[in-house]
């Protein structure tokens, strides 16, 4: 049962003031409530939600490590001042300051030239999320450009592509995920490449995950890492091999089916393709999800035996987890994001949403369907509804593909995942960065995307826009000092899950000469002639007053006005869930009634619409392990022998908060190897290694732990791209060595999937 | 019967997430490389190949611990010059003004609690947030947990809730200063000795 603390903490000291406040939204999984205290205009200290009662149906919204050490990115001495303008070449660094009037004289100069030689579709607002609330980041910039005329547009994104492309097919919705409460119904949680604890998928998922494990839930991780989330979260650990989460769950699903342990009545009412008995209409003869088990086609049963070998997984192990999941109903498979950012990603998300589908335990309480896993019954939060208006450029292309947009866009077609087009008129020619370091940083195969930003043919003018000089933003010609979330007005709700709305009153002067993203676009607007239709009129806090509107007429029915909120300081505004909501009931009960929004109506183990794409080596209609296109079993095994991942750490929000001392200190930057793999190449624990592979090279130091399977090394990503004069990165960025190559239906980013060599490091 | 402040610490719900570590230093302004509450990566156990196949037998916990406020502690005993006291709710605190540096005290905790604090020159440890307690409210560490994995109290209290296990790798006998802590342990504590399980992040504690 929930503890009940005392409900009097600390309040202010004398000459204190406390501002209940939403944790500056960065693209984290975590939508948190702080108390800001601030004495003589400095934030001074910042605690977290005091809330009393901190029930299951309204927890405590805590922040995590990231919110607390806060005050050290917000009064960090590298904070950006004032904007800057390029004095060397692209990508140097070289500086030099500007005044305001300079900076937005020249954007606005430089648009207009663009917009005269390349016509709109040359400009690109990137996908970035370093700041990521109702008026605070790329949606300010959006606006304008749909103002003056469009922009090339763009959809999925770095973090869940081909998940969010997957799942549809399988479900025709995005909203497959239970509220969370649901959990504790469950018997049997399969945390799949899921870590909570060091990425946070919504604020107090860890916690519900606690509360369910107590309540007697059985708690299984596959991970290839002994996780946070493993340790804590987990009563058992499977290690397994990156890149072969597919071919495990493909051998459950032949263990259940052999065994008879699969839901044959709810297969048969619910589902479409499982055997040849359901084949959809014109796909009669293909190959259904039991001939792949059976091998009837290809001749190779997928047994634990043949998982075995690819997954590094027992036999045994595999087995034992099919009949412990199909048995101990009812049961969560909670598929996590990083395997889906893989070669063949979609299969491992289709691969989950089909064990979920076998086991019976879709439209179920306790029961989970996979995939993307968006909040029922109505999506969860709305992200941002602060209006962009309408883009004229119709045109969009996949988030990841933005470098062939720019060496080749006129070439790029449907073949290349384009939208709303059949070709490009112009490559992008200017870009307008903001609060995003996923140009360089984030990008897969950072010395390529920076030779790309180097030439100056290519992309013509780009300006960033931040709070500090990342390394995006080194290569700006123009950097605009943006001021912190703390510094203006926003308003954030739940992330992916999460039924609460947190306002974020500024707290703190903008310092030096930084302005809001929205001051700045409004500055660029009166260059344009656009600021009337800019900012009709309205303050950012106008905007969040407008953007509560918003919620209360859609989601939040009770919502106070901003006086009411700003008045009460209560900071947070929160539905409690005392009914979690269950995704597919209707569907589970009346299969016919309520239909599922695919082709079939059903759940499509085999997809039509993919069997009618032609592609089957790499868009199967059923889910299927494919070996990726750099694997232990390929030949590039033999120079980089070793898997290596870039998964979240605490110490970052993906690239934002790098460098804060407190966060470093916690959590610092390491290689993390098997002493399996340590032992043979005499490497040490703490020793400086470099990792690399043809794509590039880092030098970094090394922690050697257990926690990690053999044959497989991570890089916490987000980590500043930081050349040496021999263009060895010296801070560990990942990225150096990711590949911008895309998966084949999502046209998402495989960044994880690398291989990698590692030696110690010789002494410079 | 007078009160005795002590922690409560479940090892079994703790995700090394350090918010703890984090609330205290923002809470107590302490500089990059002085922790009062650390959080301590347990780690051991090994692998082994079975028909070709990796299988580990790992062990891996966390341990947040700050100042035990030890009934006995090996810190004021250890101070020459008496700047370390007990308030009679078994709160320990060190007078900074009166310490002289001499970090005899680092050496005498057996927990790692006392830390030098190159700032003033004196050293420095949890003081229970007792600024916090004494107006009603919690200390940092316990308010911030997003797991609730941590706790604090009388300790009979809490030891009547949660048990008296005060000794779970790698912290040292209780017996040696009586320490005010209650843990529930991890599922991996009680085969960690045998895993030859150790502190595995030295370098952030």
């Amino acid at each position: 049962m929930i503890k009940k603390g005392p409900t009097a903490p600390a309040g202010p000291a004398a000459g204190e003031r406390m501002v209940r406040t939403g944790c500056p939204s960065h693209n984290c999984g975590g939508r948190c409530l702080l108390r800001v205290f601030v004495r003589d205009g400095r934030i001074v200290r910042i605690e977290t939600d005091d809330r009393p009662g901190d029930t299951l149906a309204d927890p405590q919204l805590r922040a995590c490590v990231r919110g607390r050490a806060y005050r050290r990115r917000q009064y960090h001495p590298d904070r950006l001042m004032h904007p800057l303008k390029r004095v060397g070449g692209r990508g140097e660094g070289r500086f030099e300051r500007v005044s305001w009037d300079e900076a937005l004289d020249r954007v606005a100069a430089e648009f207009k030239r663009i917009k005269a030689a390349y016509g709109n579709e040359a400009f690109y607002v990137p996908y970035g999320t370093g700041s990521y609330n109702q008026i605070n980041g790329r949606q300010t910039a959006q606006r304008l450009m749909n103002l003056f005329g469009g922009s090339l547009g763009f959809y999925n994104s770095y973090s869940w592509a081909a998940i969010s492309a997957a799942t549809p097919t399988v479900y025709g919705t995005c909203v497959t995920g239970n509220q969370r409460q649901d959990w504790l119904n469950s018997r049997y949680i399969l945390m799949w490449s899921w870590n909570p604890a060091e990425m946070r998928d919504g604020t107090n998922s860890e916690y519900f995950l606690r509360q369910a494990r107590e309540r007697g839930a059985r708690v299984v991780c596959v991970d290839p890492r002994l996780t946070l989330s493993a340790a804590a979260l987990a009563d058992e650990w499977v290690p397994i091999r990156p890149g072969t989460d597919a071919a495990m769950m493909t051998a459950m699903a032949f263990v259940m089916v052999r065994e008879d342990l699969h839901d044959a009545e709810f297969v048969r009412t619910h589902c479409v393709g499982f055997d040849a008995s359901q084949m959809p209409a014109g796909a009669e003869g293909a190959e259904s999800y039991t001939d792949y088990l059976f091998g009837a086609r290809d001749g190779v049963p997928k047994t634990p035996e043949w998982a075995e070998g690819i997954c590094g997984v027992p036999r045994g192990t595999i087995a034992r987890l099919a009949r412990e999941y199909a048995t101990t109903r009812p049961g969560v498979l909670y598929q996590g994001y990083g395997m889906q950012r893989r070669a063949y990603g979609e299969q491992v998300v289709r691969a989950g949403c089909v064990l979920a589908a076998l086991t019976g335990n879709v439209g179920l309480p306790g029961g989970w369907a996979g995939g993307i896993a968006l909040q029922a019954p109505d999506g969860g939060p709305l992200w941002l509804v602060f209006p962009t208006g309408e883009n004229p450029v119709k045109a969009a292309i996949p988030s990841f593909l933005w470098t062939e947009a720019v060496l080749r866009g006129r070439t790029m077609g449907p073949a290349e995942g384009l939208r709303g087009a059949d070709r490009l008129t112009s490559d992008i020619k200017c870009i307008w960065a903001v609060a995003c370091n996923a140009l360089i940083n984030q990008h897969g195969n950072i010395n390529r995307t920076a030779r790309i930003l180097a030439d100056e043919t290519k992309v013509e003018f780009l300006v960033v826009q931040d709070n500090f000089l990342t390394p995006t933003a080194r290569f700006a010609d123009l950097v605009l000092p943006a001021c912190t979330q703390f510094e203006t007005w926003g308003l954030e709700d739940g992330w992916k899950y999460g039924d609460e709305v947190l306002l974020m009153p500024q707290i703190v002067e903008p310092p030096g000469e930084t302005k809001s993203d929205y001051r700045i676009a409004a500055g660029i607007a009166a260059r344009l002639g656009l600021e009337p239709a800019y900012t009709e009129g309205r303050t950012e806090r106008d905007w969040v007053a407008w953007a509560l509107d918003y919620y209360r007429r859609t989601r939040f029915p009770g919502l106070p006005t901003l006086d009411e909120l700003e008045r009460s300081n209560a900071g947070v505004y929160s539905a409690p869930v005392t009914e979690p909501a269950v995704a597919f009931a209707d569907f589970r009960r009346d299969p016919a009634g309520h239909p599922l929004p695919t082709p079939s109506g059903r759940i499509e183990i085999f997809s039509k619409a993919l069997h009618d794409l032609g592609r089957p080596a790499e868009i199967p209609a059923v889910p299927k392990y494919i070996q990726e296109w750099e694997s232990p079993f390929g030949p590039e095994a033999v120079a980089y022998p070793l898997a290596a991942l870039g998964p979240h750490s605490l110490s970052r929000v993906h690239s934002t908060m790098e460098g804060v001392d407190w966060l470093e200190e916690a959590f610092p930057q390491r290689l993390f190897l098997n002493p399996a793999d340590a032992e043979p190449r005499r490497i040490r624990n703490g020793d400086t290694v470099k990792v690399w592979n043809d794509r590039g090279a880092c030098l970094v130091r090394c922690r050697v732990t257990p926690r990690i399977m053999p044959g497989v090394v991570a890089l916490p990503q987000g980590a500043w791209w930081t050349p040496g004069a021999d263009g060895i990165d010296r801070r560990g960025s990942v990225n150096v060595l990711t590949s911008e190559r895309w998966t084949p239906l999502a046209f998402g980013n495989a960044q994880h999937t690398i291989m990698v060599q590692v030696e110690k490091a010789r002494a410079d | 019967m007078a009160i005795r402040y002590g922690f409560f610490f479940d090892a079994s719900a703790c995700t090394g997430c350090k918010a703890c570590q984090m609330a205290c230093k923002d809470r107590h302004d302490l500089a990059a490389g002085l922790l009062w509450r650390r959080v301590y990566e347990v780690a051991g156990g090994g692998w082994r190949q079975e028909d070709g196949i990796w299988v580990p037998s790992v062990v891996a916990y966390n341990v947040s611990l700050a100042c035990n406020h030890c009934q006995n502690p090996a810190c004021a005993l250890s101070c020459p010059v008496k700047a370390i006291s007990r308030r009679d709710d078994g709160i320990v605190l060190v007078d900074a003004g009166a310490c002289i540096g001499c970090r005899y005290c680092e050496w005498a905790c057996p927990y790692g609690a006392l830390r030098f604090d190159p700032r003033t020159g004196a050293v420095s440890k949890c003081t229970f947030c007792h600024d916090d307690i004494d107006a009603g409210g919690r200390p940092a560490c316990v308010a911030a947990c997003p797991q609730r994995a941590l706790d604090f109290g009388d300790l009979a209290g809490l030891e009547e809730k949660h048990g008296r296990v005060r000794e779970i790798v790698p912290l040292p006998a209780p017996g040696l200063t009586d320490p005010a802590l209650v843990i529930r342990p991890h599922r991996d504590a009680g085969r960690a000795a045998a895993a030859g399980a150790a502190v595995a992040n030295w370098e952030e504690v």
